[in-house]
């Protein structure tokens, strides 16, 4: 057994103090994960700092007509507000199509950013797994990778991101607000969540100490629709087996902005910048959707079990931007 | 009073409902005597070979831990039956999961650490953990599970099926299953002045106490097992498992009470599984869809600790009349995990894999899947040549297809577009044997009016108090308020396990000859009752037990409606609707909830549920409740149980047929037929999640 202490930091200061960015501090949001991943003993932080009473709990809009989220802003108050669900639906919709009702009453907006991923292989501590122990193998290779990825990964890592908020994040250009040690910064969605690699321990680019403060989520362009669709194994509480966001704005029926990301195919949020390009300026055909969708897949490597993942994605999202392009 | 007559039948509810919401009723580790220490497994890593060292220095060196017993230090078993049970006697890995160790520790937590602590290397041997390239080393065992024979010929169906007309020559698989109840097994063990007294998550105590009594080589009167409430089992714990040995072991070794709890992730490796099954179906049939050949052949695995054959080619023995036959089992014996009993073993998945099979002959012949079925209808048991007891299928199918709405369906698969989803609706039979087992029971009249049931029945969740109450209570002919039943323990009268769907009628039996008995010495008595009442007992042995003469199965039909997302190959199922003949139903109430139980089961079974074994290791993976993923309520759509009016004289007093596990048997074919009137697109192998469904679009 391994004792444990606990702090409820009151302020930022006082969380990052307490944190000091050491190897065995650990923020605590809604627990939703980093508590299970202590009882699995994946995770074993010897220090646990409560940043659920920072004052980091609102969504407001701000004066450029951004809206920012606070940190421990719940996942179901998040997906609730009116102001997402008006402006973001699809950052409403990937909300809601996550977990279940309890632990979205619980997860915080800054801990979905942070979530590990359920590969099976990462949570059994008797399975060679390098993000858990870097160096000691990747045991998912060759082993039951039904749900792993498809884009992205390394020799070292097949693991996904299993967060469907990030990758609504993602589509909507959202950016990230980290206070550390060094000062604040911010990093932009698509930036925060790494590829494996050869360092597949680093899920982000998150420095030692630092803690997320906000996610900015800037005004989308006037008229643009947006969509969050996720295909699971059940009606609900399973993690994507491929996810896509999608915001569209079209003007004379022109597409003018794409935002397209798919999520449950690697091991970030995966921004689908060769779709995005090949929509913009055309006037959207099925033919020509699914070319755009074609053209971001062609580099897809499957493993043994999950080929369908490719075609799945495909097929959906050529299914989204197909709808969106017809309600823009 | 009450109204007697109407004991039985009537829609009560459950007599450990509130306990069991407010949380009163006590589970098996909920118990914690004075000085109790807690238990933490040390499994193998490894699917086969021998322990080559293990050091337990470290996890010795942590604080509150007891000790860590291991294969030269744990106590030496008496030999059993099951050799899964023979636990830390010797070095050899048999399986991934395989207990190496037991930790022993003041708190659960330091026990878990100390288990993490101990260090074990192994000499390994190669190993083969995945059914499928190693087919052609399966065996054809003795007898399937039941005690069914492996292999049974009628006629020449081989040749019958080359000659037939219409043909049907398909392949069906299942993947390996988990029976996941919601309550993980675990059990509170207390030596004590030489007794043993052990709390147990068991679905029969009894057989608990006889097992231990053999391993630890104590009478059975030295040893007490209580299973007071059981949070399922789905068959994992109709035989002990090696919890209560281990905890037993600990509780020897300390002398002090031992608490152990298996982990979700250990329940899929030690507590049984439904075991892959994969089967090749040939119908053939005249033009008119008389049957002239059937043939089922079912391969599975079993593990090399101990044979357990999954019967899945058993129910086609007695489904429909036939030219001929062939129904036969192969097993491979692998480096995995042991199979067992899970919620309606061989019928299962040998159901889902015919009534396919029957479904895709009906296309073939273009005729309606009922019509196929009726047309079908044996007049005697096919296999055997007995008579039913009683079988009331058709009606079944006919009661279902009028509630259902079945006579507006267009048969024309995949022409039913709403958008992006294609919706169908499917149809197959479900058939359950009666069992039965001899019990005994006792029941007292006391002064105050009050009756007592005694009886070591075992309650999983199924109602089993308020069912015996209301038995006895009809025997009795008194108001079902005044009988309080007491079971759970072996203090009471020895009794069957809950399983085999066979729990009320084997405890019911002998509740009902109990209460009549006794029921004749209060007609006799005179004046007051003395103070400790009159009591009653009966045993069944000898009555329960009798060869019938005849075949006696329950049956059901299964309708279901599905849509399917051509965009994305996810399966919805909008409606279940089942009816079943079961004989005479004892509590409307309880009986609709297992029926509706099994349903979400078999929905599970056809959609979601798949254990996937990992071929490097020979581990379940991703199999906690995370990443096996049972229906969710999502998932759940509007269930409709019923059954049809059904006497027989030929069952037990009570007219009854076990109905705990008939609600799966079925559902997973119904739902894949769905699919089928849906897309157009024949599925063949479960679950039908949306990789495979969509790429078969």
């Amino acid at each position: 057994m391994k004792p444990v202490s606990y702090l409820r930091a009151g302020s930022v200061e006082e969380a990052a103090s307490a944190h000091g960015g050491r190897t065995e501090a650990r923020y605590l949001g809604g627990g939703t994960n980093l508590v299970d991943l202590m009882k699995l003993g994946v995770e074993r932080p010897e220090v646990l700092v409560d940043i659920t009473r920072l004052p980091l709990d609102d969504v407001r809009e701000q004066p450029d007509g951004s809206v920012r989220v606070g940190a421990t802003v719940r996942n179901s108050d998040l997906a609730a507000h009116p102001l997402i669900r008006e402006r973001y639906p699809v950052v409403s919709q990937a909300v809601l199509s996550g977990a279940s009702g309890q632990l979205r009453n619980m997860a915080t907006t800054g801990g979905n950013l942070l979530q590990r991923t359920r590969c099976a292989y990462f949570q059994d501590l008797a399975k060679a797994c390098n993000k858990r122990v870097p160096g000691s193998g990747c045991a998912a290779i060759e082993g039951v990778n039904h749900d792993h990825a498809v884009l992205g990964h390394s020799p070292h890592c097949v693991a996904t991101n299993p967060s469907d908020l990030c990758v609504a994040l993602a589509a909507v250009d959202a950016v990230v607000e980290l206070a550390g040690p060094g000062g604040g910064r911010t990093v932009p969605a698509t930036e925060f969540h790494r590829l494996p690699g050869d360092q597949p321990e680093l899920d982000t680019v998150i420095r030692p100490g630092e803690l997320i403060t906000a996610v900015l989520l800037p005004a989308l362009p006037h008229g643009a629709v947006s969509h969050y669709r996720k295909v699971r194994e059940r009606a609900s509480y399973a993690f994507a087996l491929a996810s896509v966001a999608a915001v569209l704005q079209l003007e004379d029926g022109e597409i003018r902005h794409a935002g397209v990301a798919f999520g449950g195919l690697a091991h970030r949020p995966w921004r689908a910048r060769r779709t995005e390009a090949a929509l913009l300026g055309t006037r959207p055909s099925p033919e020509s959707v699914a070319r755009a969708v074609e053209a971001e897949l062609a580099e897809a490597v499957p493993l043994r079990d999950n080929a369908y993942k490719v075609t799945l994605a495909r097929d959906l999202a050529t299914q989204v931007l197909g709808s969106l392009s017809t309600t823009a | 009073m009450a109204s007697h007559a109407n004991a039985l039948g009537a829609p009560i509810e459950r007599r450990e409902g509130r306990a069991k919401v407010t949380g009163e009723a006590l589970y098996a580790t909920e118990y914690t005597p004075p000085g109790c220490l807690y238990a933490w497994p040390v499994t193998a890593t490894v699917a086969r070979g021998r322990i080559a060292s293990l050091d337990i220095a470290d996890a010795l060196a942590l604080p509150d831990v007891v000790d860590v017993l291991t294969p030269e230090s744990a106590p030496r078993l008496g030999t059993s039956d099951d050799a899964t049970l023979a636990v830390l006697q010797d070095a050899k890995v048999p399986h991934h999961g395989w207990p190496v160790a037991v930790a022993i520790a003041d708190t659960i937590e330091a026990a878990r650490a100390a288990a993490e602590a101990v260090r074990v290397t192994y000499a390994t041997e190669p190993h083969e953990s995945v059914l499928g390239d190693n087919t052609a080393d399966a065996y054809r065992p003795e007898e399937a599970n039941g005690g069914h024979p492996a292999e049974r010929r009628r006629g020449e169906p081989e040749e019958a099926f080359a000659a037939a007309p219409v043909r049907v020559d398909v392949r069906y698989r299942v993947p390996p299953l988990h029976n996941h109840p919601m309550e993980p097994h675990g059990a509170t063990v207390n030596w004590h002045d030489g007794r043993l007294t052990v709390y147990d998550s068991s679905q029969g105590s009894d057989t608990v106490r006889s097992v231990l009594a053999d391993l630890f080589g104590l009478p059975e009167e030295q040893v007490t097992v209580i299973s007071e409430h059981v949070g399922g089992g789905f068959g994992s714990k109709g035989t002990p498992r090696p919890h209560v040995v281990l905890a037993a072991m600990a509780s020897l070794h300390t002398g002090r009470p031992v608490k152990l709890a298996l982990s979700r992730r250990q329940l899929t490796e030690l507590v049984g599984h439904r075991a892959p099954t994969e089967h090749r179906l040939r119908l053939g049939s005249d033009a008119d869809g008389t049957l002239a050949s059937v043939i089922h052949e079912v391969t599975t695995h079993t593990s090399r600790v101990k044979e357990f054959v999954e019967q899945a080619a058993v129910p086609a023995r007695v489904m429909y009349a036939s030219g001929s036959s062939l129904t036969d089992h192969k097993v491979a014996a692998l480096d995995v995990p042991t199979p067992s009993w899970m919620r309606a073993p061989g019928e299962a998945p040998g159901m889902y894999a015919l009534e396919s099979a029957v479904d895709e002959l009906a296309c073939a012949l273009g005729l309606d899947p009922i019509e196929l079925r009726a047309r079908n209808e044996p007049g005697r048991e096919p296999d055997s040549g007995l008579p039913f007891s009683s079988r009331h299928l058709v009606e079944c199918l006919r009661e279902g297809a009028r509630r259902f709405g079945w006579a507006d369906r267009d048969p024309r698969p995949g022409i039913r577009r709403e958008g992006a989803w294609l919706t169908g609706t499917g149809v197959a039979s479900a058939t359950y044997p009666v069992l039965v087992s001899p019990s005994r029971a006792t029941v007292t009249a006391h002064p105050d009016g009050l009756h007592v049931v005694r009886v070591n029945a075992t309650d999983i969740g199924t109602g089993a108090r308020t069912v015996l109450a209301q038995v006895a209570a009809d025997a009795l002919g008194v108001g079902v308020e005044s009988v309080r039943t007491e079971i759970g323990s072996t203090g009471l009268p020895q009794a069957p396990l809950a399983g085999g769907s066979s729990g009320t009628a084997s405890w019911g039996w002998a509740v009902h000859d109990a209460s009549r008995a006794l029921a004749g010495q209060l007609q006799c008595h005179t004046g007051p009752l003395p103070p400790d009442g009159l009591t009653a007992s009966a045993d069944t042995k000898g009555s329960a037990d009798q060869k019938s003469a005849y075949a006696r199965h329950a049956f059901g039909a299964h309708f279901a409606q599905v849509a399917v997302d051509t965009g994305t190959g996810e399966v919805r199922v909008r409606r279940l609707l089942g009816v079943y003949a079961v004989g005479r139903v004892l509590n409307a109430r309880t009986a609709t909830s297992q029926f509706i139980g099994g349903m979400v089961m078999g929905l599970g079974m056809a959609l979601t549920e798949r254990g996937s074994v990992d071929p490097a290791s020979g581990a379940f993976i991703g199999s906690d409740l995370a990443g096996y993923h049972v229906p969710a309520h999502a998932d759940v759509p509007a269930i409709e149980a019923h059954w049809i009016e059904e006497r027989d004289d030929h069952l037990n007093p009570m007219g009854s047929k076990g109905i705990g596990e008939i609600g799966i048997v079925g559902t997973a074919a119904a739902i894949g037929n769905a699919v089928h009137h849906a897309t157009g697109v024949r599925f063949r192998e479960l679950p039908l999640t949306p990789d495979r469904v969509h790429g078969g679009l």
